[in-house]
């Protein structure tokens, strides 16, 4: 077993050596070579897939970035597990920053504080709305009936009651104006 | 997202030839040797060499110089050493044994100073113009050893800087006792630890900021 650890390791030491001299071929075969080591290096540390994907990534792109500081004499694989803990660490320590700042949202944390955010759980109360539309006078009536709860465009409504575009927007604006305070009273004697 | 075999192959397409390094030796003795030849020829120009000669015939202070010089020395070593992923932590205690001697015969020669003078051993002697010599005899210097250092693209930039900085503070000090009076007070010996501080925390701060910019 030690014995293939080592011969593993003279040959990623060989492959190096050949990579700093540029020879593409023996980089590649490098690297993919030691990825499933570092790979195990990371599950050691860290328990999500992606976190130990993420690092043995910042491992080879570090190993890329300072492959001269490799010296060809001394063995391989301390230089490459001295690479690969203080990156492992940096991305433990950089989450443990933020969950020492942040809170993950949970469904009751999508909310606000004040109240009047949260009435999603009251039910509309249509029949105090159809109440309040009927005591409106005729013409804001029609013209909320129509625009409001029919849904029908200015032009139809328009042609439909012979009202002008602007009347028409004039009686809803008074409408609405005058239903919000009839609910609102309602409201409050609640 | 990029997976780790397309990240394999863009490397590896990367694969320039690169510059190995030289062993960390090598290179803490060549930055050092040049520093030495900077500082011996600004020496001999101004011609306080002779002066030095004779100063160096007191223990003391032949103590202290030395001691002062290893510190350096030896805090350069161990950077250029903790600079390399694989090299030992412990590196980073080279420089204690030095350091703690140069403090101690500095400590020495202000008791020393304090016992003959009386009160007087506590004034402030010329340690402002100690000051500004350690701070800016530290810039150059400090820069010179971060560009060398910065080669090598530190794993851990904080550890490699804060004893190059001590490094560089203990080379300023070194050069410092060519033109410093004799008689050193504890106020002058408090100023060059804050000296020596504020070049570690300078050169440690600018470059981590520096490498951290480069990742």
């Amino acid at each position: 077993m030690s014995d293939a650890h080592g011969r593993g390791e003279d040959e990623w030491a060989g492959l190096m050596a050949r990579a700093q001299e540029g020879d593409a071929a023996a980089y590649r075969h490098l690297l993919a070579a030691i990825a499933p080591y570092l790979r195990r290096l990371a599950g050691r540390y860290h328990r999500v897939p992606q976190d130990v994907e993420d690092s043995v990534q910042d491992i080879l792109l570090t190993v890329h970035a300072i492959r001269h500081t490799y010296d060809p004499k001394r063995p391989f694989k301390p230089w490459l597990v001295a690479i690969g803990r203080r990156r492992i660490f940096d991305r433990l320590r950089g989450q443990g920053r933020i969950r020492a700042r942040e809170t993950f949202l949970s469904p009751e944390h999508e909310t606000f504080a004040a109240p009047e955010a949260n009435l999603y759980e009251a039910e509309p109360d249509a029949a105090a709305l159809r109440e309040a539309v009927a005591r409106l006078p005729e013409a804001q009536r029609r013209a909320v009936t129509m625009l409001k709860i029919e849904e029908k465009s200015l032009k139809e409504v328009s042609a439909a009651t012979g009202m002008s575009i602007v009347a028409l927007k004039v009686s809803t604006h008074r409408a609405v104006k005058t239903l919000r305070k009839l609910l609102d009273r309602k409201g409050k004697k609640i | 997202m990029i997976t780790t075999p397309q990240l394999i192959a863009s490397l590896a397409a990367d694969a320039k030839p690169v510059r190995r390094l030289r062993p960390p030796l090598a290179r803490a003795g060549l930055w050092l040797g040049a520093f030495v030849a900077i500082v011996a020829a600004v020496t001999w120009a101004t011609g306080s060499w002779p002066l030095m000669i004779e100063r160096l015939k007191l223990t003391r202070f032949a103590v202290e110089m030395t001691a002062t010089l290893l510190t350096g020395i030896a805090a350069v070593v161990a950077a250029f050493y903790l600079s390399l992923p694989d090299r030992s932590r412990f590196w980073m205690l080279l420089p204690l044994p030095p350091l703690v001697l140069w403090l101690a015969s500095s400590g020495y020669g202000c008791y020393e100073n304090w016992i003959t003078e009386g009160p007087q051993g506590w004034r402030l002697g010329r340690s402002s113009d100690c000051f500004i010599f350690i701070l800016t005899m530290s810039i150059p210097v400090g820069v010179a050893l971060y560009l060398a250092l910065r080669r090598a693209l530190p794993l851990d930039p904080l550890r490699v800087m804060a004893v190059g900085g001590l490094g560089v503070a203990a080379l300023a000090a070194t050069a410092l006792q060519f033109y410093h009076p004799f008689d050193v007070t504890i106020i002058d010996l408090a100023v060059h630890v804050t000296a020596v501080l504020i070049v570690i925390g300078c050169v440690t701060l600018g470059g981590r900021w520096d490498l951290a910019r480069l990742r």
